[in-house]
């Protein structure tokens, strides 16, 4: 006996399909009979995409989210190309246009909406049969009948300037139309821009070659069989032979009024997306009203699904739906363009940032309420739009660096609108993945940034394109990313942020990394944790650290760096770049010695030996008698330094003793990310000093300006002036404070880079130069502690600490 | 080395190779990698990363998982098979006698 319910779903759209995903994905076919009804000869397609069909861009077949096939695979009995034109509730079933009938137990009606069309005269011929010329925009019949007639035409009106009437526009300068927007506003989308964004958009619609008319409304249209033009209130008229409305929708929900159900502006539902007058029938979509409110985008569509699938299924009986915040990022094909939340500042206390650049066609205004983002324009240039999304659908304060919400100084590229971005781009340029595979990860059901990364490797290289590959699985997710928890903890496999987890280490007198896991993970030792962990004991403990060598990268077990081969390099500390003929001859007779492949001057101002077999390296070191210069490890590398006052006829500070003596003093310190540093004589800075992490430069007046949080890798920053010293002593004090204060604060592997925008250059000067907080002296001290505590890791040379630490193979010892 | 007998092959003391940490040894001709992690498993593979030939004793263990130095590929080591890339280990059996002794068995 079949215990099924049968469940009918009207509409076989974006929401209506989505709902049944969602459902099956929860188990619903064990529970439910699906049969579903759609009045378009389809499967399910993806809606948004039509302007790329109609523009020609992407064929009609590509944009199938749900193929014929698919319904098949699942058990679901489609009725595609059949229109519903009855619910009886009484008799719990459905009637189809043909008169057939069909009964359910639950009911789905997902019907959306359909173009709104004005009253104006003209639009039908006067026998009352169709008017040729004349669409609208909502289905792919809809593209095709338009690209099918715009052939034929010379010039093309479109009504209505909001985002459809655009997207319209553009796709029909495709063939070679000549095209009008006519629109009733004074801008163009006035519900997502304010005036002056409108006016730059039409400026960038006008370069693109389509004619902009506002504040016009449309009377009739003109025409006996065909259309021959448009005729206006104000007297005017255009002639034109093909007119595409694009109005505004109008919910269908005719149906669920003639059955009883009420409807306001779309049918009524609860927060579990029911019908408030009938627990058996669900509504969801365009159709949708709740709380007095309509969605015309997916975005929110996504979410009534899953709560409907929750309820529906009981995965989740108590699911609510409470409402979505309208973010979106628009698509005219050529035009960048995301809107949020409100477009004028709705009280006079609320904060408005602007910046505008006609001539560029750039615009972007924030408008922000108790450091909350409440509205947003980004026209132009959407490459912010993903952070500014995320604060404004999480409500999450916003950095007190405005500046880094609108612009990113130096860091990764703009991409090109991800949508336009063929699937074959590839995103990852370490590891070669492309947005297709990105994509087609997600939509296999990995819907987390870790989960996506961990399986396609997609930014588990340098690491630059992580933001990216954050944009695209957010796309693909339509904004529903899944946060995986393990973001906020400070490593992985202890489930905890930095401040509690350094709070337990230090509460609990947990000294080495198999006591954190005992202690804090119920001693399961997760791998990609270990180093990290190591890292924070070192700097919390010192010499007092309880190191296991098996915690550490191989890197530090051997104090060099892995090459490719298996082989190491070896870069001997040259303080400052400045070296001797002492310490270059015997560089040259440990390269002669143990055959180095390679001898190389590096971008640090030492010498690399490169490619030394690892049983090598402590005799090595021995031959070399110079200390290590930690090309290796996440710690304190190098000060480059430039001539300065010693030679150099515009030095005006010692920048090489500087170096030497920053050098000495923080030489190995162990910290969550790399730390390099640069010394400059003069402002023409050519040691690069205000791309490090830590730079000094030096100003007439014996001073030196402090910059920090500067990066020259993987991305670019320019760091930010932290404060003015006046000695050599004031510049290792306050440059030793900043770093203890990122040693402690810092994410692990975050770069200063990173971590001083994070944190805001205001907080940290406070703390660091002006010791809001009274914990300089505390800093300071501990940063006294690592130096005294450092010992030169090559000095194992003599003692090895492991057992075959320095063997590459050992050999079988014989019975 | 003959493949045709299967058959167990001492390597001498288990404490040769570090807590957590794994060392390559020279069985005949062929090398191997051993490992022993901090939960009490002793774990014989192939040397080499099956991605670019990485040195795997060089690599990070986390129980009886392993990641590659170079690119951090990861393979549970009791069963080879991988846990983040494209493909496995070949393993062998590895024990450690109440001596302190190391066995391997290669086919
Ligand atoms: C040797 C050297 C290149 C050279 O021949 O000049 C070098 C070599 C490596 N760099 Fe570098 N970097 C070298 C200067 C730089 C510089 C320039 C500088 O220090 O003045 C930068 C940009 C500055 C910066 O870091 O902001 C630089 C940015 C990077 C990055 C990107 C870091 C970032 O956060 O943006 C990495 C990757 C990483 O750290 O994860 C990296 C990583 C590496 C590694 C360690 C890759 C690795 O993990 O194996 C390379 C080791 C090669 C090898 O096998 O020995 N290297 N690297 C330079 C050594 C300098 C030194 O004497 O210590
Ligand atoms: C050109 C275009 C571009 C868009 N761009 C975006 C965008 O960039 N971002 C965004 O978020 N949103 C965009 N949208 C809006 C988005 O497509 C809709 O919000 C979404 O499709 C609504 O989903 P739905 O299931 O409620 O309605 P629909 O997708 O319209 O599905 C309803 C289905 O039900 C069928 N139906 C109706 N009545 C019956 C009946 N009685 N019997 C049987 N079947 C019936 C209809 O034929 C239709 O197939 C765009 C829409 C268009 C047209
Ligand atoms: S040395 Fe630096 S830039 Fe060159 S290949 Fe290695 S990591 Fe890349
Ligand atoms: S060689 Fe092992 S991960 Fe690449």
């Amino acid at each position: 006996m079949n215990t099924k319910q049968k469940l009918v779903v009207i509409g076989n759209g974006m929401a209506g399909a989505r709902t049944v995903e969602e459902i099956l994905a929860r188990g619903g076919a064990e529970q439910f009979d699906i049969v579903m009804f759609g009045d378009e000869p389809y499967g399910n397609y993806n809606r948004i995409l039509l302007s790329n069909v109609l523009n020609g861009s992407q064929d009609a077949k590509e944009i199938f989210l749900n193929p014929l096939e698919w319904y098949a695979e699942n058990n679901i009995n489609l009725h595609a190309g059949v229109r519903i034109s009855a619910i009886d509730r009484v008799a719990k079933c459905v009637i189809d246009t043909n008169g057939a009938v069909t009964s359910y137990d639950k009911l789905i009606i997902a019907t959306g909406s359909r173009a709104f069309v004005p009253p104006v005269q003209g639009l039908l011929n006067e026998d009352g049969t169709d008017k040729h010329g004349v669409y609208v925009f909502r289905t792919i019949d809809d593209c095709h009948k338009i690209a099918g007639y715009a052939t034929k035409c010379a010039r093309a009106a479109v009504i209505g300037g909001g985002l459809l009437g655009l997207e319209a526009a553009r796709g029909l300068i495709n063939y070679g139309v000549e095209v009008h927007v006519v629109h009733l506003a004074n801008h163009l989308m006035e519900n997502q821009l304010d005036a002056p964004a409108g006016a730059i958009l039409r400026n960038t619609m006008e370069k693109m070659g389509v004619h902009v008319h506002l504040g016009k409304s449309t009377s009739a249209i003109l025409g006996d069989d065909s259309v021959t033009g448009l005729a206006f209130k104000d007297g005017e008229d255009l002639a034109c032979d093909m007119v595409v409305i694009s109005a505004g929708i109008r919910p269908n929900s005719e149906i669920g009024r003639e059955c009883g159900l009420t409807v306001e502006r779309a049918i009524v539902t609860d927060d579990q997306m029911r019908s408030i007058d009938d627990p058996d029938v669900f509504v969801v979509g365009e159709c949708a009203q709740h709380r007095g409110r309509v969605y015309g985008l997916v975005a929110p569509l996504w979410e009534q699904g899953r709560v409907l699938a929750d309820v529906l299924t009981g995965a989740n009986p108590k699911a609510e739906y409470h409402g979505s915040k309208l973010a979106t990022k628009l698509k005219v094909m050529g035009v960048e363009l995301a809107s949020m939340g409100v477009t004028e500042p709705p009280l006079p206390t609320d904060e408005v940032l602007h910046f505008a650049d006609p001539k560029r066609g750039i615009y972007k205004k924030l408008i922000v309420r108790d450091d909350q983002l409440i509205g947003a324009i980004l026209l132009g240039d959407s490459s912010k739009a993903a952070p500014l999304m995320q604060h404004f659908d999480h409500g999450t304060n916003l950095p007190e660096d405005r500046t880094s919400l609108l612009f990113d100084l130096g860091a990764v590229p703009a991409a090109a609108s991800l949508l336009e971005m063929p699937d074959a781009t590839q995103i990852c340029n370490c590891n070669g993945v492309s947005k297709g595979q990105i994509r087609k990860c997600v939509e296999g059901g990995k819907r987390s940034l870790k989960m996506v990364m961990e399986s396609t490797r997609a930014g588990m290289g340098c690491g630059s394109c992580k933001a990216l590959v954050k944009d695209v699985v957010e796309w693909v997710c339509d904004g529903q990313i899944e946060e995986d928890p393990s973001v906020h903890y400070y490593v992985p496999g202890v489930p905890l942020p930095k401040p509690e987890l350094v709070a337990a280490i230090k509460e609990q007198n947990l000294k080495s990394v198999s006591a954190i896991f005992a202690a804090l993970s119920d001693g399961v030792e997760e791998v990609g944790s270990k180093m990290a962990l190591s890292s924070l004991l070192s700097t919390i403990w010192g010499a007092d650290y309880a190191e296991e060598r098996d915690a550490r990268f191989i890197n530090d077990r051997v104090h060099a760096n892995i090459q490719k081969d298996g082989t190491f390099s070896v870069v001997p500390q040259i303080k400052g770049g400045v070296t001797s003929a002492d310490q270059l001859r015997k560089i040259a007779d440990a390269a002669d010695k143990y055959n180095v492949p390679m001898v190389k001057v590096t971008g640090g101002q030492r010498i690399d030996l490169v490619g030394v077999r690892k049983e090598d390296l402590p005799k090595m070191w021995k031959d070399l008698g110079m200390p290590s210069g930690h090309a290796y490890g996440k710690s304190f590398r190098t000060v480059k330094t430039c001539i300065g006052t010693e030679l150099c006829r515009f030095g005006v500070g010692d920048s090489t003793a500087l170096g030497i003596a920053i050098e000495s003093r923080f030489a190995g310190i162990e910290s969550p990310g790399k730390m390099k540093l640069a010394t400059a004589g003069c402002p023409r800075n050519c040691s690069e000093a205000m791309v490090k992490d830590v730079g000094a430069v030096a100003v007439e007046g014996g001073k030196w300006e402090i910059y920090i949080g500067g990066a020259a890798g993987a991305h670019v920053r320019k760091g930010d002036l932290l404060c003015v010293c006046e000695s050599h002593e004031e510049v290792l004090t306050i440059i030793g404070r900043f770093m203890q204060y990122y040693r402690e604060n810092a994410k692990w592997l975050e770069r200063t880079s990173g971590f001083v925008p994070r944190v805001g250059l205001d907080k940290i000067r406070d703390v660091v130069v002006n010791d809001s907080e009274g914990i300089a002296a505390r800093l300071d001290a501990a940063m006294q502690k690592s130096v005294d505590d450092y010992v030169d890791p090559w000095l194992e040379a003599e003692q090895p600490v492991s057992p075959n630490q320095f063997v590459t193979t050992l050999p079988m010892v014989t019975a | 080395m003959n493949t045709l007998i299967p058959s167990e092959y001492c390597l001498g003391p288990a404490s040769q190779i570090p807590i957590g940490e794994g060392r390559e040894f020279l069985v005949g001709e062929t090398k191997i990698a051993v490992f022993r992690s901090r939960n009490g498993g002793v774990y014989a593979t192939q040397p080499l990363c099956p991605h670019r030939a990485g040195p795997l004793v060089d690599g990070l263990m986390g129980g009886n998982i392993l990641a590659c130095p170079l690119h951090a590929w990861k393979f549970d080591l009791s069963t080879g098979q991988p846990v983040l890339g494209d493909c496995g280990l070949t393993t062998y059996p590895a024990r450690v006698t109440e001596e302190g002794d190391l066995w391997v068995e290669m086919a």
